[in-house]
């Protein structure tokens, strides 16, 4: 299998599915504040409020186009974890709950992994889809982090994780438990490869999740209103029996009290990563002589800030111009660990 | 002794042998054949008993109050104790507590949470639910630990990590996250017990080590059978159900390969007799010892992080 192939299906799946066309009365109340939506409107704001800034939970999809820019990218697959390995039952069966999840997302689990250009750098991004079981992280989703950190790590690339997720998955019992030092481990070998890794905190990012590889980041970008904290509040409550603070567990609250590094809207996510990723890479790309692969090119221009015109959700919305342009493309970089002196590697892959 | 739901029958003959004791004073001989008749069957009661334990007996076993705590096997099993407190950072964390000592002669950290056993106790431990206060000196001690290349013990029993505002406030997720990553970092041996609850992340923030043992009737879970009841069946009145599905007993963890060796318990469980349920988990801290020392900082450190790299991974 070539890169091409790899790479052009999920584009093709994507712009089949998503050439429906959106009709124009198509709307929804905001959930922040009730105001009207037309899906229309909404996808090119990329689902963001344009009355209240609230951003909506948008499809993994969405997500990587956001990230990603105007840049192509690949998908990277994510060998299967071993199904059901409690034989877990509740009300429902958990193999009936692992089929249905499959079949309304599409997807084997609660993550998808892609390999592309953020900035001037290669950068994996893991990505947690909250509609597979409301993200919750399990043996699949673990394996899912530790091809990323695996594929950063052969690419030279940033580990960009997003997660999306209401924790542990209870189905897979201490297993899912498990998963908590087994992403650790993983970022932490992209950590000593002397790679970036970066956190998105996106709505919610709780539990097991947010205890493990999403606090450990070298940098910590949260997604405006984001739910972000380790106890339900529901829990919380029940057991200080008095009320929360306004904006408790939001990714202001986190940014108030030293958390997050910043609180980052979706507009902006792909230049702030991009910068940050230049700056961090720096010797990565070069600019001091060691590889000599930076080409001193800048980011592309945004259009104007927070409403984009023509933002990522609508071009994919019409991916069909896309394409071409995208064949047109250098294919992804090659790997870097080729170019790349021994006293380079060496020296990057010490303690941190 | 306060005796459990299902060891009424036990419970009831304790009671009549007490009372054949009390008025056999004079030592006759055939009360003194008869008491130790009804002994035997109450011995036999018992073990059937606790042979047979379903997973929700387990888990209120597991919690029983009159269980060995932290303290109790500090008290019996580490010599030269010498607790260290605070995070540096902002305070000090009883529910979570450690310092440096010798078990078996050998010097090493010693950490654990302390649920407390009477009530004033309790409330000075917070019954065993730390904060991140309590994981940030967690952390520093393994570092101080790896600093000195002694070997880490940790003792594990919590529900979990407390949920409040001031914790989440100071960053419980963060303090939990960096202190798997220290377990992961350090390159001298961690040799991890659950003692009672191991309540999901505030357990393995201080489990992720090289040996994992569990005592016969102690539970490690990503969720309180309540908890996961609550969700998953809507509710709390399905914890028995939610403890069988999520399979936290220490022969299930045995099973699934995620710890090492089980501790044996005393017939009735280790509350019948906290002595000897403690020189059992002192001896196999010993066998820890002796299978992980001496150690190569390197070679340890990638072991352990091997082992977590594999769990859930397809054969
Ligand atoms: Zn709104």
């Amino acid at each position: 299998m070539n890169w091409l192939t790899n790479f052009i299906r999920p584009k093709i799946r994507s712009f089949v599915s998503d050439q429906k066309e959106i009709p124009d009365a198509l709307w929804q109340k905001c959930p922040a504040c009730d105001g009207m939506l037309f899906h229309r409107e909404l996808t090119e704001n990329l689902g963001v409020c344009h009355h209240c800034g609230h951003h909506l939970r948008i499809s993994v999809a969405d997500r990587l186009s956001i990230l990603f820019g105007e840049s192509p990218f690949q998908d990277i697959s994510v060998p299967p974890a071993p199904a059901d390995p409690l034989r877990f039952r509740d009300k429902k069966k958990y193999s009936d709950r692992l089929s249905e999840a499959r079949a309304k997302t599409g997807r084997d689990d609660a993550i998808r992994v892609a390999l592309g250009r953020i900035g001037d750098q290669n950068a994996v991004v893991a990505a947690f889809d909250f509609d597979f079981m409301g993200g919750s992280m399990g043996a699949g989703v673990g394996e899912g982090i530790v091809k990323a950190a695996e594929t950063a790590v052969r690419e030279r690339a940033a580990l960009i994780c997003i997660p999306s997720s209401g924790g542990a998955r209870m189905q897979e019992g201490i297993l899912s438990l498990m998963q908590m030092p087994r992403s650790v481990v993983a970022v932490r070998m992209v950590k000593e490869a002397g790679l970036p890794y970066l956190v998105l905190l996106t709505d919610p990012t709780t539990g097991g999740v947010s205890a493990s590889f999403a606090m450990v980041g070298d940098i910590h970008i949260a997604e405006p209103g984001a739910t972000i904290g380790f106890a339900g509040k529901r829990v919380i409550e029940e057991t200080i029996r008095e009320q929360l603070p306004p904006n408790f567990q939001t990714a202001e609250y986190l940014l108030a009290h030293g958390m997050v590094d910043m609180v980052v809207p979706r507009a902006s996510q792909n230049e702030t990563i991009g910068r940050i990723l230049n700056l961090l890479m720096e010797r990565q790309t070069g600019k001091n002589g060691t590889t000599g692969r930076s080409n001193g090119r800048k980011s592309p221009p945004r259009d104007n800030g927070g409403k984009v015109a023509v933002g990522p959700l609508a071009r994919a919305a019409g991916n069909v111009a896309r394409l071409p342009a995208l064949r047109g493309k250098t294919p992804l970089p090659l790997p870097a660990a080729a170019n790349q002196t021994a006293a380079t590697r060496r020296r990057r892959s010490g303690k941190d | 002794m306060s005796f459990l739901e299902f060891e009424k029958p036990v419970q009831e003959l304790e009671a009549k042998i007490a009372e054949l004791r009390k008025v056999s004073s004079t030592g006759d001989v055939n009360v003194a054949a008869e008491i130790s008749r009804m002994q035997t069957k109450a011995d036999r009661l018992l073990k059937q008993i606790y042979t047979k334990l379903s997973p929700a007996q387990k888990v209120l076993v597991a919690r029983h109050p009159e269980r060995p705590h932290f303290q109790d096997y500090i008290q019996a099993i580490v010599t030269d104790f010498t607790p260290l407190a605070g995070d540096r950072r902002f305070g000090e964390d009883a529910a979570l507590i450690g310092g440096i000592g010798r078990i078996a002669g050998r010097a090493c950290v010693v950490m654990g949470q302390e649920k407390g056993s009477d009530t004033e106790m309790r409330l000075r431990h917070n019954f065993g639910m730390a904060r991140p206060e309590g994981y940030r000196k967690a952390l520093r001690l393994m570092e101080l630990a790896d600093r000195f290349q002694i070997p880490v013990v940790t003792l594990v029993d919590t529900a979990g990590a407390y949920p409040g505002v001031g914790a989440e406030e100071r960053g419980q997720s963060e303090a939990i996250a960096a202190c798997i990553e220290t377990c992961l970092n350090v390159s001298v041996p961690i040799l991890s017990v659950v003692i009672g609850e191991g309540g999901s992340g505030g357990a393995i923030a201080i489990a992720t080590a090289d040996r994992v043992y569990m005592l016969e009737h102690s539970i490690y879970s990503v969720i309180s059978p309540e908890g996961c009841a609550s969700i998953l069946w809507r509710s709390g009145a399905y914890a028995a159900e939610a403890a069988a599905a999520l399979r936290l007993t220490a022969q299930d963890l045995k099973k699934l390969g995620v710890i090492d060796d089980i501790i044996e318990e005393p017939l009735g469980g280790a509350h019948r007799a906290s002595l000897e349920a403690v020189e059992r988990v002192q001896a196999q801290i010993e066998k820890g010892f002796a299978e992980t020392c001496p150690w190569d900082p390197r070679t340890i450190r990638h072991s352990r992080r091997e082992k977590y790299l594999k769990i859930g991974r397809a054969a």
